[in-house]
């Protein structure tokens, strides 16, 4: 084998069920690679070592015994540290949780298990994944493997500079307003957003309920697929779980053809704001999709633009209902209990020590936009944006089979630029929102490095829910092409570390 | 505390008139909580009935029991409630430590049922119409434990203890529209709407709504407005009121209570008030200082319940025969007054009778055993009737030697006193307390020859047709034999003795 | 739309239990402005007739047998408590009703 950490997860794996390499070797190399890079990049919050090999070692054993190993088992996994894991240190990215090992397993964390992926540790992340630059980390940023000072994206940035350190081949990311998707942007790497429903949520620590979403995190289109079908498929502990066969997305990146295809470019996302360089890839994307035999139309979805403050209602609403458990009772955090004060005291005067100050603001505008008098005019109004989203979808997927816009509308800005900025912040989720809002699947390639900063640039593609396999067709040829095009993966062009 | 000098009741009634709205949970009797898997065994050890979901754990989340559901939609048909085509979860959010995701999952806007009313017999055998505003689903809360400070109250406590076994418990809220028109009879709808309530859920096998134990539990709203006016007063609302003598005592209390204050021109504070089961009153919970605001909105993990209406409607057609009705048809069967069913009700022996009468017993004996002498005892005790250590089979073979003729009456109270004290089976109570009937002729022998010769005049009245005359000696020889003897066969042999046939 | 107050800011922060300092109110109530001010537009094109859609998936009645299953045994409940007495979780007075 040549060099374990840069082969894809399909090789990967292929590589050990041959018998080729061990998947203790291949932990091993990771777990290397995690402690010479690791403390420049910042990705991971916890790393299991232990449980690593243990489950390396595992997949060696079922091998040895003849058994027929899954398309996953061996391969290792950053995971994003908002899925409990029975034991190991789980914390959302917030000092609230900081020491707290879980009594119990996510379902998605389960899943892995049983697939025999290789967890090796926890991923950084901003607190309680508000965030889209992994700053609002109680536990500190992480960086930008193409530039260290810059932001891998957020709040999902761990798992994505994880992926482009090459620490982990795969990794899991949640997705609430583009937390998968605009990390996987900025750090030139794949990252999806199932339909809502489609992965488990059991033991996944709320955000927002509604549009929280898991997926996966790749250096490669298959490589995403091959997770999503480890992960995805019905769970009776999440109500929200569509009880329907996971589409065929293994088999769409394979196909990875879009001759035929009738794809719909959302005229609504462009323009002012967006970045020179990567308005030029997008348009270079399109004729690309076009010269491999796709239909290109426009298509007007004008209620997009109140995705932003619609989700900035919603999402802050459910949150401050959901975080209002940390309450220092428990588990967690309890600061000031002093023998003297009353237990709202000690609630009150945990969560003020325990959050940072990006999860206390949408906290209060939640409590806010749900308050008696002010829940018709911003929370019902935004659910009623909601469903002026999805009649737009449903009026382009009656005409496309797919919508693409840029992912994000800048490349990797500064660690520090928006920290106390927060409205110049959100707009780094301007184009991934409408898909969290109507609960569609949707995709980030990498499309080219934006030439005035050399820093990568993502193509989203959206699809119907349910229609997950689409992301795969489009995104799988799309990368092909520009791999042909560039002779080598995106990825290598990064400075080395 | 502020004291008072209430009006007297029927003074309060002359000028003012009573509206009420009751407000009471039900804990279903499921065998698992609400929103997850977790046993709901009473009395388990503490925080042993506990997982993610109920404890709140970050990551956790809710999948709906249906027999919840199916319980809410057939209390809602009992009480002649429309069932909602599609309706929602909602959260209730407010801070407390024995709530552990700190809101409560309810229902706001969308119930499950709505719009139903309950038929309720007073005393007399008046009906009356209560109305139902609406029945939703929603979870219950810990147990706190106070420590320190007086006697486990909250006030003065240094600290707390939570056992969140309960917390998750299906709960039915079921709240009325305002009583209005009952007038000095307001407190005594407010029980029997409580206790026909009661029978009805037990009937529905939905909960066995025992008070004592809280799983269910009373709010009681009152207003008072000035005879002949159209707009409601402020309300009090007293909390958790866990007995049917206290739901009546607590509606009494208040309605002196608000009568005194508007009578001074003084003002009802809207607020919660405590119901003190030691002397009858009521007195004021913490005001809060500012207005709750619960910030309700749909919850965001469940998805919505639109109940078919063919379920709806099979649900209907299962409901077992209502309370109020099945009393009519058993009080004819029966052959008994309105009274003696009323008090039947009351002491909550109705199943037990008819549990009886399905093990043997007659009717009539059924109900004597049951009404008399058990429900003495368990008055005596301070327990519920079903709570006795007997059951209606144990009274039913009670019964059934009294009329083989193997007990007297006397006897078999003392058997049943033994069944009681955990004697065993009435059979063994019998064997060891060597309480059966002496018809052995032998045995009774003896005693006969006794009693003829200290009553040599009873015995010539009798040879000389004087029949009746046998009774003093039958007395003699029960004497005797402690009561054990059987007086019919007494009788005989004495007459057998003396060589007479009575006609 | 009115501002937010530091006022209100307090009354939302004692809604959501947050003990703020003094600064963190002023800073929070230009900030919860700013906010509020340009997600306020949503209710430019949610009109009367528009319904609020509240799940992303028309999914209903989602429920599950009422069979026990096993609940985590009171260690596991207690392992992360920040005090516990007698099995229980043991917290500060509560200031409530009674
Ligand atoms: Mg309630
Ligand atoms: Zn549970």
């Amino acid at each position: 084998m040549a060099d374990l950490i840069r082969c894809t997860a399909a090789e990967t794996a292929a590589a050990i069920a041959s018998g080729e390499v061990s998947a203790v070797e291949v932990a091993q190399a990771h777990l290397d690679r995690i402690n010479a890079v690791d403390e420049k990049v910042h990705a991971f919050l916890h790393v299991d070592t232990d449980g690593a090999l243990a489950a390396a070692r595992s997949v060696d054993a079922r091998r040895a015994a003849g058994e027929e190993l899954g398309p996953l088992a061996g391969v290792p996994l950053a995971l994003k540290d908002v899925f409990t894991t029975k034991g190991v240190p789980t914390t959302a990215g917030s000092k609230m949780l900081e020491g707290w090992r879980p009594p119990y397993d996510a379902t998605l964390t389960r899943r892995l298990k049983e697939a025999g992926v290789v967890i090796l540790g926890k991923t950084n992340m901003d607190e309680f994944a508000m965030g889209s630059s992994t700053e609002n980390s109680a536990y500190g940023p992480t960086g930008n493997p193409w530039d260290l000072s810059r932001i891998p994206g957020g709040s999902g940035g761990g798992s994505a500079a994880a992926l482009a350190a090459y620490e982990a081949p795969l990794a899991i990311g949640t997705d609430t307003g583009g937390s998968i998707r605009q990390p996987g942007a900025v750090t030139g790497t794949v990252g999806v957003k199932p339909t809502y429903g489609s992965v488990s949520r059991y033991g996944l620590i709320a955000f927002s309920s509604s549009l929280d979403q898991g997926g996966p995190c790749a250096r490669t289109v298959l490589d995403a697929a091959l997770l999503h079908e480890a992960i995805a498929g019905h769970d009776p502990m999440d109500s929200t779980s569509i009880d329907a066969p996971v589409p065929a997305v293994v088999a769409a990146a394979r196909q990875a053809d879009v001759k035929g295809m009738r794809v719909g470019v959302v005229k609504e996302f462009g323009g002012e704001g967006y970045q020179a360089g990567v308005m030029q890839r997008f348009h270079e994307s399109v004729e690309l999709l076009r010269s491999l035999g796709a239909e290109i139309v426009e298509i007007s979805c004008p209620s997009f633009t109140y995705a932003l403050p619609a989700y900035y209602l919603i999402a802050p609403s459910e949150c401050s209902s959901n975080l209002a458990r940390f309450d220092a009772m428990r588990y967690g955090l309890r600061v000031g209990d002093n023998g003297a004060r009353s237990a709202e005291e000690v609630t009150a005067l945990t969560r003020e020590a325990g959050f940072g100050p990006e999860v206390k603001r949408r906290i209060m505008l939640g409590t806010y936009a749900l308050s008696s008098g002010y829940y018709d005019a911003y929370y019902g109004s935004a659910q009623k944006v909601r469903t002026l989203i999805t009649r737009d979808f449903d009026r382009a997927f009656g005409d496309v089979d797919v919508l693409i816009s840029p992912t994000t509308p800048t490349t990797a800005f500064p660690i520090g630029e928006r920290a106390d900025d927060p409205m110049a912040m959100y707009l780094a989720d301007l184009c991934t929102i409408p898909s969290n809002l109507a609960g569609n699947a949707a995709m980030s390639v990498p499309c080219g490095l934006a030439p005035e900063d050399n820093l990568p640039v993502g193509l989203q593609i959206i699809a119907p829910a349910l229609a997950d396999d689409r992301l795969y067709r489009v995104g799988a040829a799309v990368e092909a092409a520009l791999n042909d095009k560039w002779g080598h993966p995106l990825l290598e062009e990064a400075p080395a570390l | 505390m502020s004291v008072i000098d209430l009006v007297p009741y029927e003074e309060a009634l002359a000028s003012y008139d009573p509206v009420m709205g009751l407000e009471v949970h039900v804990e279903l009797g499921t065998k698992t909580k609400m929103f997850c898997g977790c046993a709901t065994v009473p009395g388990a050890e503490p925080n042993s009935q506990v997982c993610p979901t109920c404890l709140g754990l970050p990551g956790s989340l809710p999948v709906v029991n249906a027999i919840g559901v199916e319980s809410a939609i057939r209390i809602g048909l009992a009480l002649n409630c429309e069932i909602a085509e599609w309706c929602r979860f909602a959260r209730k959010n407010y801070f407390y430590p024995d709530m552990p995701k700190n809101f409560q999952t309810s229902q706001y806007d969308e119930p499950i049922a709505f719009n139903g009313y309950l038929d309720v017999e007073l005393e007399d055998g008046e009906v009356f119409r209560v109305e139902i505003e609406r029945a939703h689903m929603e979870e219950d809360t810990g147990k706190s434990t106070h420590v320190g400070g007086a006697t486990g109250r909250i006030h003065g406590a240094e600290y707390s203890l939570l056992d969140y076994n309960r917390a998750g418990i299906p709960l039915i809220e079921i709240v009325t529209k305002p009583i209005v028109g009952a007038g000095d009879r307001a407190p005594e709808v407010a029980r029997a709407y409580v206790a026909e309530l009661r029978e009805l859920i037990r009937a529905l096998g939905v909960s066995e709504a025992r008070m004592d134990m809280g799983q269910m539990r009373c709010d009681v709203n009152l207003s008072l407005m000035p005879k002949g006016a159209d707009k409601f007063g402020t309300r009090s609302e007293t909390k958790n009121v866990n007995s049917l003598r206290s739901v009546e005592r607590a509606a009494r209390f208040e309605i002196q209570r608000h009568a005194a204050v508007l009578n001074e021109g003084g003002k009802i504070v809207q607020e919660t008030r405590h119901f003190h089961e030691d002397n009858g009153t009521t007195t004021s919970g913490r005001i809060k200082e500012e207005a709750e605001d619960y910030r309700y909105f749909p919850e965001p993990d469940l998805v919505p319940v639109a109940p078919a209406r063919e379920w709806v409607e099979q649900l209907r057609g299962e409901l077992p025969e209502l309370p109020r009705l099945r009393r009519q048809r058993l009080q004819s069967e029966w052959g008994i007054s309105a009274v003696e069913m009323q008090s039947a009700l009351n002491a909550g022996a109705i199943d037990l009778i008819l549990a009886t009468i399905d093990a043997g017993a007659p009717a009539d004996q059924a109900r004597k055993w049951w009404l008399g002498e058990l429900a003495r005892r368990a008055n005596e005790d301070g327990v519920e009737l079903a709570e006795l250590p007997i059951t209606p089979a144990q009274v039913a073979r009670v019964s059934a030697l009294v009329a083989e003729g193997k007990l007297t009456d006397k006897l078999a109270r003392q058997v049943i006193e033994g069944v009681l004290a955990g004697e065993g089976e009435p059979d063994e109570v019998v064997a060891k307390r060597g309480l059966a009937v002496v018809s052995d002729d032998s045995a009774l022998g003896d005693a006969i020859d006794a009693a003829l010769a200290a009553q040599p005049d009873v015995a010539d009245k009798i040879r000389s047709g004087k029949f009746a005359a046998a009774g003093a000696l039958v007395g003699a020889v029960m004497k005797a034999t402690r009561g054990q003897a059987d007086a019919a066969r007494v009788k005989e042999l004495i007459f057998e003795k003396l060589g007479v046939t009575p006609e | 739309m009115p501002g937010i107050t530091r006022e209100e800011v307090a009354h939302l922060a004692r809604l959501s239990r947050l003990e703020l300092k003094s600064e963190e109110l002023d800073h929070f109530a230009e900030q919860l402005n700013d906010i509020v001010d340009a997600v306020a537009r949503v209710s430019e094109i949610a009109a009367e007739d528009v319904p609020p859609t509240s799940h992303p998936l028309p999914l209903t009645n989602v429920m599950r047998a009422d069979e026990v299953r096993p609940s985590l045994s009171p260690d596991e409940v207690l392992a992360a408590a920040p005090a516990a007495e007698e099995q229980r979780f043991r917290v500060p007075q509560i200031l409530g009703e009674d």
